[in-house]
């Protein structure tokens, strides 16, 4: 390992499943209760407490659900793109379980925004589906996902199926940016960016807090899910290994 | 508290149909990603335990 | 195919592309039917249209930049599956894979002779489909370049799927999975060039673009295309 010095310890660590079983074991319970203090505090924030929008009215608490599942669906992506070239590169079994784990949460909330949004465009543009480019290019988000879910199911050899997998979802993330910015320029409808960290939001601070606790809260159900399928992933990938027979042996 | 009374809370001004389903398809897709993968767990366990057992038996 | 097999790494990447090439060429002049029905597959698919929707001349000419560019695009996705297939079923692919030449330089030859022999008739053969659907004459030129140089950059994404269905049985559907979604930049600018075009706007600008998608796919897309067929193979 001299040459590649460089990469923290807990990067090899993480490489062996079964220390990684055990890490996101300890940290699945303040995780799962984080997730569901701050789901549970944005929701009620969100529907009872915030300030109505003064020209969409109530209808702007979708936004809520709408603007947190939208960045969750896209970080999600990378995530699965990063996991599965680290897999690629340093052939780790366990970031290959990660990019598998993380397809159907990311097809699903891509799922959810678009729903979300759909919902939303009923009372504010009038109809159940606008052309517009956020939501076309989040639908695309929506095909590569699937794309690359239909590919995992395709193959029968895991390794390879990984392998593939990763090619695709790096494909898919050097394309991301062309496919926004051609559907964006194809068509613009939407409102400019509603949530970012580093300007000053647009929106008063009592509407801003709560999507900031919305998208907190999303992140933290994230990894829960995450680490859940990952955990199910290792344990059914090493079943032959004698950490998981005991495992399986003490239930 | 935005809201007087509860049935002001629930038909949010007419959009009470769009902002009450959109959260109940939020929730559910949020419960399902968390209850799939247990339920997942739970069947792995049981099926890799039927394995052990039965490897046992044959030896 | 002799500099194919050679054992030494001696013979120059341009000699090596030409004889892809030619090989490729000349395999696919042998079996007409696969040339040939890419481009029949195009003229009907271009023909549902006025029958399905409306044979009025002002309805087609507004519908004809995206119905030729979705055809086209068609027609293509349904040629991907044969890049690779022969050579994989007939083992050649992992001769190639084994040999000392690189794969990114075989993988591109390949790629150019598919668009040799789908997207360059699919591009010569347009205007006709333009008269069907009542393009105006002006906008034939826009539509033509706009295709030699989009179906160029389809042939190279589309061959990325190829390379990581080959080893499938049933590759077919799911190349289409996998690949249309990376299609859309292209069919958008594609499509657009030809709307341009009919409006009689400037078209550099939609040409530049397609070019820089076409540079980028050059450059990039060899990587992604000899990857998944090395994993498709060699599992």
């Amino acid at each position: 390992m001299a040459g590649s010095s460089w990469l923290p310890r807990w990067f090899y660590q993480l490489a062996s499943p079964r220390w990684c079983y055990d890490i996101t074991g300890k940290l699945l319970p303040s995780f799962f209760i984080a997730a569901i203090l701050l789901l549970i505090v944005g929701v009620v924030w969100a529907l009872a407490f915030a300030p109505p929008d003064y020209q969409q009215g109530n209808s702007f608490r979708i936004m809520y659900l709408h603007v947190p599942s939208a960045i969750l669906a896209q970080s999600c992506y990378m995530l699965m793109a990063i996991a599965g070239v680290v897999g690629l590169i340093w052939k780790i079994k366990v970031a290959d379980m990660v990019a598998y784990a993380c397809a159907p949460i990311g097809a699903s909330i891509a799922v959810m925004a678009l729903a979300t949004g759909a919902i939303w465009g009923k009372p504010t543009w009038g109809s159940w589906w606008v052309w517009d480019a956020r939501l076309t290019s989040m639908l695309i988000l929506l095909f590569l996902y699937m794309g690359v879910m239909a590919l995992y199911a395709a193959m029968d050899n895991e390794s390879m199926a990984a392998k593939a997998a990763s090619v695709l979802s790096l494909v898919g993330l050097v394309n991301i940016p062309i496919i926004k910015y051609s559907v964006e320029w194809w068509n613009t409808l939407h409102q400019p960016a509603t949530f970012t960290l580093t300007e000053k939001p647009a929106m008063p601070i009592e509407m801003w807090l709560p999507l900031l606790v919305m998208v907190v809260g999303f992140y933290c159900f994230f990894s829960v899910s995450l680490m859940l399928r990952l955990r199910n992933e290792i344990i059914r990938r090493e079943r032959r290994s004698g950490w998981v027979r005991e495992l399986v042996a003490s239930k | 508290m935005q809201f007087e009374t509860m049935s002001e809370f629930i038909t949010m001004d007419g959009h009470g149909l769009y902002v009450w389903l959109s959260y109940g398809i939020g929730l559910s897709i949020i419960i399902g990603n968390l209850v799939l993968p247990l339920f997942k767990r739970k069947e792995l366990i049981k099926s890799l335990a039927r394995r052990l057992r039965r490897e046992n038996n044959t030896q | 195919m002799a500099e194919l097999c050679t054992n030494s790494a001696e013979i120059s990447l341009g000699k090596l592309f030409s004889a892809v090439l030619r090989r490729d060429l000349l395999l696919s002049f042998r079996r007409k039917s696969d040339l040939v029905n890419p481009l029949i597959f195009f003229v009907m698919v271009a023909t549902l249209f006025p029958l399905g929707v409306s044979p009025e001349p002002n309805f087609l000419a507004d519908v004809a930049p995206g119905v030729v560019w979705v055809a086209a695009l068609l027609a293509t996705l349904l040629s991907l599956d044969g890049i690779f297939r022969s050579d994989y079923e007939d083992g050649t692919l992992e001769q190639v894979i084994l040999s000392p030449q690189p794969l990114m330089v075989v993988c591109l030859a390949k790629v150019m002779a598919h668009w040799m022999t789908t997207g360059l008739p699919l591009a010569l053969m347009s205007p006709l489909l333009g008269v069907m659907l009542f393009l105006p004459v002006s906008a034939m030129f826009g539509m033509v370049v706009s295709l030699l140089i989009g179906t160029l950059v389809l042939s190279l994404i589309g061959a990325i799927g190829a390379g990581l269905t080959v080893g499938l049985k049933r590759g077919g559907v799911l190349i289409s999975l996998l690949v249309l979604p990376l299609y859309i930049p292209v069919l958008i600018f594609g499509s657009g060039a030809v709307q341009a075009a009919v409006a009689g706007l400037p078209l550099e600008g939609y040409f530049a673009l397609l070019g820089a998608m076409l540079a980028l796919g050059m450059v990039l897309a060899p990587f992604a295309i000899s990857a998944s067929v090395r994993i498709s193979v060699s599992g």
